[in-house]
Order: structure tokens, then C-alpha cells, then sequence
């Protein structure tokens, strides 16, 4: 059984946003880039089944569409445990051409489970997961926070409003994954650094996608304002800032 | 000249990073308050590779250069230096000095195990009355033929009472002085060792400091390190790679300590603005950057020597002598920055400072650097 995990390369989450010139696109310089938390725990919780005794699992794949900077991305999940890595060739413009790239790599290698972080944190637009299980036509279940394989089956459960939805399902499948699938993301063991050295990172020519949307601009939220102090005893002066200032009654 | 590190030594660097922001952090305070040795985190630390690290692959270790070495300890040292020692003195003394002049026997009964993790290491050369002159051994190792006998007591021992594999300094010859002293590989669990209790130190307080009594203990010839008499020689050029590990860890200390002191100087408010406003604040954080920056200039460049096989004796003393000194100045100023938050535990900064003093006195203390590096000036 092959399993894949589809890796985004995005920016540290302590990272300042700054945009370009013409907002139009993110100011890249000098920003560390890591694996998406999400796709991080997904394989780490990848790397958990693999190690299960009797696991069916005999490889683990990670792939991510873009450009070669995203190279020691792709190096670290190796380092991790994966197997083997993809970079399919190409600077993505939305979502749906990620899906698509992603969607000839799997026809080409035939994973039998998928796994997607629920969302990246750097656009977050939760879309890539949904969209590659429709282009496969493999049933997919989102927000999965535990999963365990049962035979053929996937055994999971789901985070619903209010509660927990526990749910079996057949193979293929793709599973878009949150917190909870797996406790902490795994690092890099010495040796995990020295054996990824000779792990197969594959470069992939695109398939000739197209973005469905292009981005007019982006904007940075409002600088928050000044907090103003009211000393408590004062409250007819804190009504006072919130009828004339902030205008809220 | 080129000040690029790698992608792999990166990822090595994040990867203690990780493992000290996430792992060590949380129990750090109360680890250094109760003295109690880090058991899980050595456990994790063998799990990563980081306890034999700069091992051959040959002989079960990471076969990482020392460079990586430097970046990890930094980082390792900037929240717990009492774990980093841990790591120092395994890597860079005992699994050092094994692979370097152990016999092909020795590495694979003694060095594996030690670069696994599953076993840790100690090297026992201070005494009571033997510290920075280390040629007055009073511990002796009789040769009785097919064995040695040691009698004789160490002081200072990190890893003395968990370490498994002892590598100890001991006189054969007193009439030959430092050319009669051996170095013997001496398995923690032979009859005659005891060791003495827990030393009450004043920082790096979760690392295990114990003396360690030798009385008839039995040690196999084939323990002997080297050549009858190699014993001094042995001592002093393992302790040339040593010195690159505890300037790392001060070198960790102070940047630890200026990134607290540089997150409290944006947050912390005083007469109506944050302190990194006043410049008298700004300008002691300047002044401590670039020393840091001095310092790992220093240690990385003693890292790259000797991953070079050039000669980095100097360079380690150097950068160890120096590392120290503003580790120790560094820490102080970011005690002061702090206040009144500085000097309580909470904080962190009155550890980092505590720990700090350490580096300045083991393995060399400055003013025997100092006698290194002016030595080889007027020689």
C-alpha cells in the first residue's frame, strides 16, 4: 500500500507579512520557510502507521507543487521518515492548478491513501484537499483527527460542530486532516538528516494546469489602535470615549 | 570565504532548536531548582543522534561535521546548559577522543554503544588536587602485568554517576611525570568504584556532578588508550575538541540570553515608552550582539579547522577562552535589562547567568586559555 502526503511549503508562522510593491503578491525576501503544521502532524501520523506492527503501508511519498527553493522543504520530510519526495514544477497560482498538478502525479504513481493538512497557513484556503479527492474520484472526509487502518478499511473519526464523528470508509482515499491526527510533529533525527542525503527527491514537469482565479490585490489588516486606559473609578469618562470615539453606544 | 551554512547543518541547527524550545523549556526551571537529571530528555537526545553526532557512521554515530556541532550546541545551550554539557562531554570528549586514538577493539565494544546513546560517557581527569594542572595525577594505575590497579579519587565528574563508560586519567610512572600518566577505558560497574554524592553546584544544576573513588579496581591492559605513556597527550588533544563544545554552550548561553533580553526590552514599559526605546537599554543590546557575533565567529571558525584537519588549538582555546568571558557579561547585562523580573526564576536570565560562570572555570578555565593562546604567541 502507498500513501502520499501533500506538503506546502510555506512561511515560519512567526513570519511579518509584508506585501510586494503593486499588493498584488507576498514580499518573499528573507523569509524561513517550513512544512505546513498540518501537513507536518499528517505525516507524522503517516510515519505512526508505517511503524505499526504488520502495517500494510511499504512506502511513504511527500509532494509539493513549486519551484526549487521549496527543495529543502521537501529534504526535511524526508529527514522525518518519508521515502521518497515529488516537486512537481511549477509556481502554482491558486489552488485548483495545485489540485490539478497534484491530481496527475497520483494517476501516475497510484497512492491508495492521501493525505492533505486541513488547510496552509499562509493563505489558508482549506480548498486543495477537496478538490484533488473530486479530480480522483476518491472519497474524501475533511477534518479528520484520528485515523487508523483496519484491513482495506480507513477507520476515523471527525471533528463535527459540537462533538466527534467516528466514520469507516474503503480504499482509496484521501483524508484532509487537523490537530489531533498525530500529538506533535516529529523532528529530524541525526540519522533521518544523513540517510534523507540518498532518499529520491523526483523533479516532475507540470502537466499544463491552469489557475482558475488571478489575484487583483491583497491587503494587510488595520494597524490596531492605541489601547486607551480608563482608571476605573472614572466611568463617566469611559462612557464618554465610547459614545464619541469608538461610537459603539 | 564563504558564511554560508548548508542546507543540512540548517536542518540540523532547527532541529535542536525544536527539540530545545519544545521539550527542554518546560520542565527546565524545576529541573535546575530540584537538581534532577534530565532522564527523558538524554533519553530523546540518544533518539535524535545528537549524543554521538560527530561520530563516524563506521561506529553507529550521526557523521556530522563540527560545525553542526557548534549550531546545535547553541541552541541546545540557549534553554538548558546543563543538558548541553550532557551532549558535550559525550560527543567531544569520550566518543572523541575513542575514535580518535581508541583501538578497532575499543570502538566497537566502547565507542557504539556511547555514540548510540544507550551508553553515556564521562572523562575523569580533574582531582582534589589536580584542576587546571592536570600533570600532578595522583590517581594511580599500577601495572601488574596482564592488568592495571586503580586506586585514587576524580572530582568534578559530569556524567559520574550515570555514565556507563568511564574514560580515566591515571599515573603509571611518577618518576616519568606527564609522560608516565595513561588513559583507561573502566567500565562504570566494576568492583572497588563508589561514587561520592551529588555535587550542590550553583548552576548547570540537573547535570549529574559526582567524585569518583577508584580502590583496586581491575582494569584490563587492552583498556589502556594508546602506547604506555600516551595518557597527558591523550588528555590535552581531546580536550582541544572539548573546549569548541563549551564555547558553543557559553555561545548559547549569551545569545539565549540576549534574545529574552531583547523580547523584554520591546514589551516591558518604562516612563511612558518600552525599553528598547531608552538607549541606554538599546546600546547595551548592541553591545551584547556583537560580542555573540564575535564569539561565534570564534567557535565556527575553530569548527571549521578542525573539520578541516587543520590544526585548531588555538582557534578552541581562543574561542572557548573568549565565548566564556562574554557569556558571563552577556548574561549579567541581560539580568539588568530584566530588573527586578531578572533576578527571579521565572525569567530564566538569572539561570542563563549562573550557568554561565561555569563556563569560564571547566575543561580550561580562561586564565589557562589564556597560558594556551599567550604561549604559542611568544613561543
Amino acid at each position: 500500500m502507498k500513501l502520499l502526503v501533500c506538503i506546502s511549503n510555506v512561511p515560519d508562522t512567526t513570519t511579518k507579512i509584508k506585501l510586494s510593491p503593486d499588493n498584488k503578491s507576498v514580499d518573499l525576501s528573507g523569509i524561513q520557510w517550513v512544512i505546513n503544521p498540518w501537513d507536518e502532524l499528517a505525516l507524522t501520523r503517516a510515519l505512526e502507521l508505517k511503524e505499526t506492527a504488520g502495517s500494510s503501508i511499504e512506502k511513504i511519498s511527500v509532494a509539493s507543487v513549486g519551484t526549487a527553493e521549496l527543495e529543502p522543504t521537501l529534504r526535511k520530510a524526508l529527514a522525518i521518515g518519508a521515502d521518497d519526495a515529488f516537486r512537481i514544477d511549477l509556481n502554482p497560482q491558486d489552488a485548483y492548478q495545485v489540485a490539478e498538478e497534484l491530481a496527475a502525479l497520483v494517476k501516475a504513481q497510484s497512492f491508495d491513501i492521501i493525505l492533505c493538512g486541513i488547510e496552509s497557513s499562509d493563505y489558508n484556503g482549506a480548498m486543495v484537499g477537496g478538490m484533488l479527492a473530486e479530480q480522483l474520484g476518491y472519497t474524501s472526509v475533511s477534518s479528520v483527527s484520528s485515523l487508523n487502518l483496519d484491513g482495506s478499511n480507513v477507520k476515523l473519526t471527525r471533528e463535527i460542530d459540537g462533538g466527534k464523528q467516528n466514520l469507516t470508509v474503503s480504499l482509496p482515499f484521501l483524508a484532509i486532516v487537523q490537530k489531533g491526527i498525530a500529538i506533535e510533529p516529529r523532528i529530524p533525527s541525526m540519522r533521518g538528516i544523513m540517510t534523507a542525503r540518498t532518499k529520491p527527491l523526483t523533479v516532475v514537469a507540470a502537466s499544463g494546469s491552469s489557475a482558475l482565479t488571478a489575484v487583483v490585490g491583497n491587503a494587510l489588516p488595520t494597524a490596531k489602535s492605541a489601547c486607551h486606559m480608563v482608571d476605573a473609578e472614572n466611568v463617566s469618562e469611559l462612557v464618554r470615549l465610547l459614545h464619541e470615539e469608538a461610537k459603539v453606544i | 570565504m564563504n558564511f554560508e551554512f548548508t542546507e543540512e547543518q540548517l536542518m540540523i541547527r532547527d532541529a535542536a532548536r525544536d527539540f530545545a524550545q519544545r521539550d527542554l523549556i518546560k520542565d527546565v526551571i524545576e529541573r535546575d531548582a530540584g537538581s534532577i537529571y534530565p532522564t527523558e530528555h538524554v533519553k530523546k537526545l540518544a533518539e535524535l543522534g545528537f549524543l554521538g553526532m560527530l561520530v563516524d557512521p563506521a561506529y553507529d554515530g550521526g557523521g556530522m561535521d563540527t560545525v553542526s556541532y557548534v549550531l546545535a550546541m547553541e541552541e541546545i545551550s540557549k534553554v538548558d546548559a546543563s543538558v548541553s554539557v550532557i551532549m558535550s562531554v559525550n560527543n567531544s570528549l569520550v566518543c572523541y577522543g575513542l575514535q580518535e586514538f581508541g583501538s578497532e577493539d575499543q570502538k566497537n565494544k566502547y565507542l557504539r554503544p556511547l555514540a548510540k546513546g544507550d551508553k553515556i560517557g564521562a572523562f575523569l581527569l580533574s582531582e582534589p588536587e589536580a584542576g587546571s594542572d592536570a600533570t600532578s595525577q595522583r590517581t594511580t594505575a599500577e601495572d601488574k602485568g596482564d592488568h592495571y590497579l586503580l586506586n585514587g579519587t576524580k572530582n568534578w565528574i559530569t556524567n559520574g554517576n550515570t555514565a556507563g563508560t568511564y574514560l580515566v586519567i591515571a599515573q603509571t610512572h611518577p618518576e616519568k611525570k606527564h609522560k608516565g600518566i595513561n588513559c583507561l577505558i573502566v567500565d562504570r560497574n566494576s568492583p572497588g568504584i563508589s561514587v561520592g554524592p551529588h555535587e550542590d553546584k550553583m548552576g548547570m544544576r540537573s547535570s549529574d556532578t559526582h567524585s569518583v573513588m577508584f580502590n583496586d579496581v581491575i582494569v584490563p591492559k587492552e583498556n589502556r588508550i594508546g602506547e604506555d605513556g600516551f595518557g597527558f597527550t591523550f588528555a590535552m588533544k581531546t580536550l582541544e575538541g572539548g573546549r569548541i563544545g563549551i564555547a558553543s554552550q557559553a555561545l548559547g548561553l549569551a545569545s539565549g540570553a540576549l534574545e529574552r533580553a531583547v523580547k523584554y526590552a520591546k514589551e516591558r514599559k518604562a516612563f511612558g515608552t518600552e525599553l528598547s526605546n531608552h538607549q541606554a537599554i538599546a546600546f547595551k543590546l548592541a553591545d551584547m550582539a556583537v560580542k555573540i557575533e564575535n564569539a561565534r565567529n570564534l567557535c565556527l571558525k575553530a569548527a571549521w579547522l578542525k573539520d578541516q584537519h587543520k590544526p585548531y588549538g588555538i582557534a578552541s582555546s581562543m574561542a572557548k577562552y573568549y565565548a566564556a568571558e562574554i557569556a558571563m557579561e552577556v548574561t549579567t547585562q541581560a539580568v539588568q535589562i530584566h530588573g527586578g523580573y531578572g533576578y527571579v526564576k521565572e525569567y530564566h536570565v538569572e539561570r542563563l547567568m549562573r550557568e554561565a560562570k561555569l563556563t569560564q572555570i571547566y575543561e580550561g578555565t580562561s586564565e589557562i586559555q589564556q597560558i594556551v593562546i599567550s604561549r604559542d604567541l611568544l613561543k
